[in-house]
């Protein structure tokens, strides 16, 4: 019941929260990056005591079929959040290739150890969140942030983060403890990660000159791909003021950032070629 | 004599007018010259020298000297490294810039040429170009074992006199973009002075 009660609340705190797009250098807007940047050291020494040495002795021990099969639980469990979702952004197709899967893959796959949907007919999941939910729905990006152990986001996915995690159907359905495999799932499956990207992770956390930005330009330009305003043209035609790279076309308070959730145009990208000075 | 001026009138007229189509051509022409067959050619050679690396079963440092090689050939090293340091580039000398493309070749190659290892066994696929803004982008899918298929993206230009691909964007993530960050940082933390930089970026990657 209290579930219940904190979606209109939350929804009310996410409504508050609707940043102006508001975008400072290279399409980063990053108010709090004093705050964050400290967020970003506690949560690399979290790395380094636990994610790190855990994630690659976890990959390391796990049979590369098992650890596959308990990721593929893990992401079963989370069919019904996406279903959730896909129909709150009214993409119906999705919805019903999600429904499809958590079907299939929970019966044919075995509570979702086999991927069925995808081996047997081809259908792959189409991962949605709340966040994207709120993008759709015409909220804007907001300030970028770095979340205490859950990394970066910006305050439009901070808040679907929170509406997901308060709002998973499957959390409903079950009791505890019952209902915690899906969290359980969901920290194996980070762990995993760590593992077997470790070498992508270790790059970017320990041999990068500045690993904060770093990891602010992937989540980024990664985050805004999926929401599908890649990195690209087209679509905006008309006047570009980023065509001169040197002109720092950055510093301009991009009136065209706004996210218009149909174009793949990308107003940050410029080509290289415009620059006077070469 | 009045129809001499007449007749004289047009003929200057389409000369000029000529002389301002051809130099608008000239302008021109570099943006239109680059069809989006040549853009899947270039890219077609560079994914297939890509694949052949990536089925060789070569070592890593044979790996990173072949990357090398492919970049050096297929990619334009001079727009990519000078677009990384941003405005700051119009402060330093032509020789300053030279080397810090030359170190940043081989940073590129040792940082991107290790990853190679992580892709065999693996096959990209070239899927079909289009033109955008002022450049032809072709896109590609990467299917590496134990992955979900991926797509790359490949932006070609001609501007550089020969036909290169300047951007590598692989799910919305731009290497340009995310190398300018990097290399940034890196001149920050050298305050400022490229010869400094030049030289960590001949260690780094």
């Amino acid at each position: 019941m209290h579930r219940i009660l904190a979606i209109p609340a939350l929804l009310l705190l996410t409504a508050c929260a609707a940043p102006q797009d508001e975008v400072t250098r290279g399409g980063v807007y990053d108010p709090y990056e004093s705050g964050n940047r400290q967020t970003h050291e506690f949560n690399k020494s979290v790395d380094r005591i636990f994610l790190r040495p855990v994630g690659t002795t976890y990959s390391k021990v796990m049979p590369d079929g098992l650890e596959l099969a308990v990721n593929n639980a893990a992401e079963n469990l989370r069919l019904p959040g996406y279903v959730v979702n896909s129909l709150l952004q009214f993409h119906i197709a999705d919805a019903a290739r999600n429904t499809f899967r958590f079907v299939v893959n929970s019966t044919l796959g075995v509570g979702g150890v086999g991927d069925a949907a995808q081996d047997l007919f081809g259908v792959d999941p189409k991962e949605t969140d709340f966040g994207e939910t709120l993008h759709v729905w015409g909220f804007g990006e907001g300030a970028y942030v770095e979340l205490p152990l859950l990394g970066p986001s910006t305050t439009r996915d901070a808040w679907g983060r929170a509406v997901d995690f308060f709002t998973d159907p499957l959390g409903f359905a079950l009791s505890p403890p019952e209902s915690y495999v899906s969290t359980v799932g969901w920290g194996l499956t980070q762990l995993s990660n760590r593992g077997r990207y470790a070498s992508s992770y270790d790059d970017l956390l320990y041999d990068s000159a500045d690993s904060y930005a770093q990891a602010r330009i992937l989540y980024l330009q990664n985050r805004r791909y999926e929401l599908g305003y890649s990195v690209d043209g087209g679509a905006g035609g008309g006047a570009d003021p980023y065509d001169d790279p040197y002109g720092d076309p950055y510093t301009e308070t991009a009136a065209g950032a706004a996210p218009a959730p149909a174009a793949t145009a990308d107003p940050y990208y410029e080509d290289p070629y415009d620059a006077p000075s070469l | 004599m009045t129809l001499h001026r007449f007749n004289s009138r047009p003929s200057r007229r389409t000369v000029l007018a000529g002389i301002a189509a051809s130099a608008f051509a000239a302008i021109a022409a570099p943006a239109f010259a680059l069809t989006d067959a040549q853009a899947k050619s270039l890219v077609d050679g560079l994914v297939g020298e890509i694949n052949k690396v990536i089925g060789s079963g070569a070592s890593e440092a044979q790996m990173i000297a072949q990357f090398e090689r492919i970049f050096a050939r297929y990619a334009d090293v001079n727009v990519i490294a000078r677009s990384t340091l941003g405005a700051d580039a119009r402060s330093f000398s032509n020789a300053q810039l030279a080397s810090f493309t030359d170190a940043f070749s081989g940073y590129i190659s040792r940082k991107y040429g290790k990853r190679f290892r992580e892709f065999i066994g693996g096959r990209i696929e070239v899927n079909e170009a289009k033109q955008v803004k002022t450049w032809t982008e072709v896109s590609a899918t990467a299917y590496l074992r134990g992955e979900a298929p991926f797509e790359v993206k490949f932006f070609v230009s001609d501007r550089s006199g020969s036909n290169r691909f300047f951007d590598m964007v692989i799910e919305g993530v731009s290497m340009r973009l995310t190398e300018r960050t990097e290399i940034g940082a890196m001149l920050d933390a050298n305050g400022g002075d490229i010869a400094k930089l030049t030289a960590q970026l001949k260690r780094a990657g």
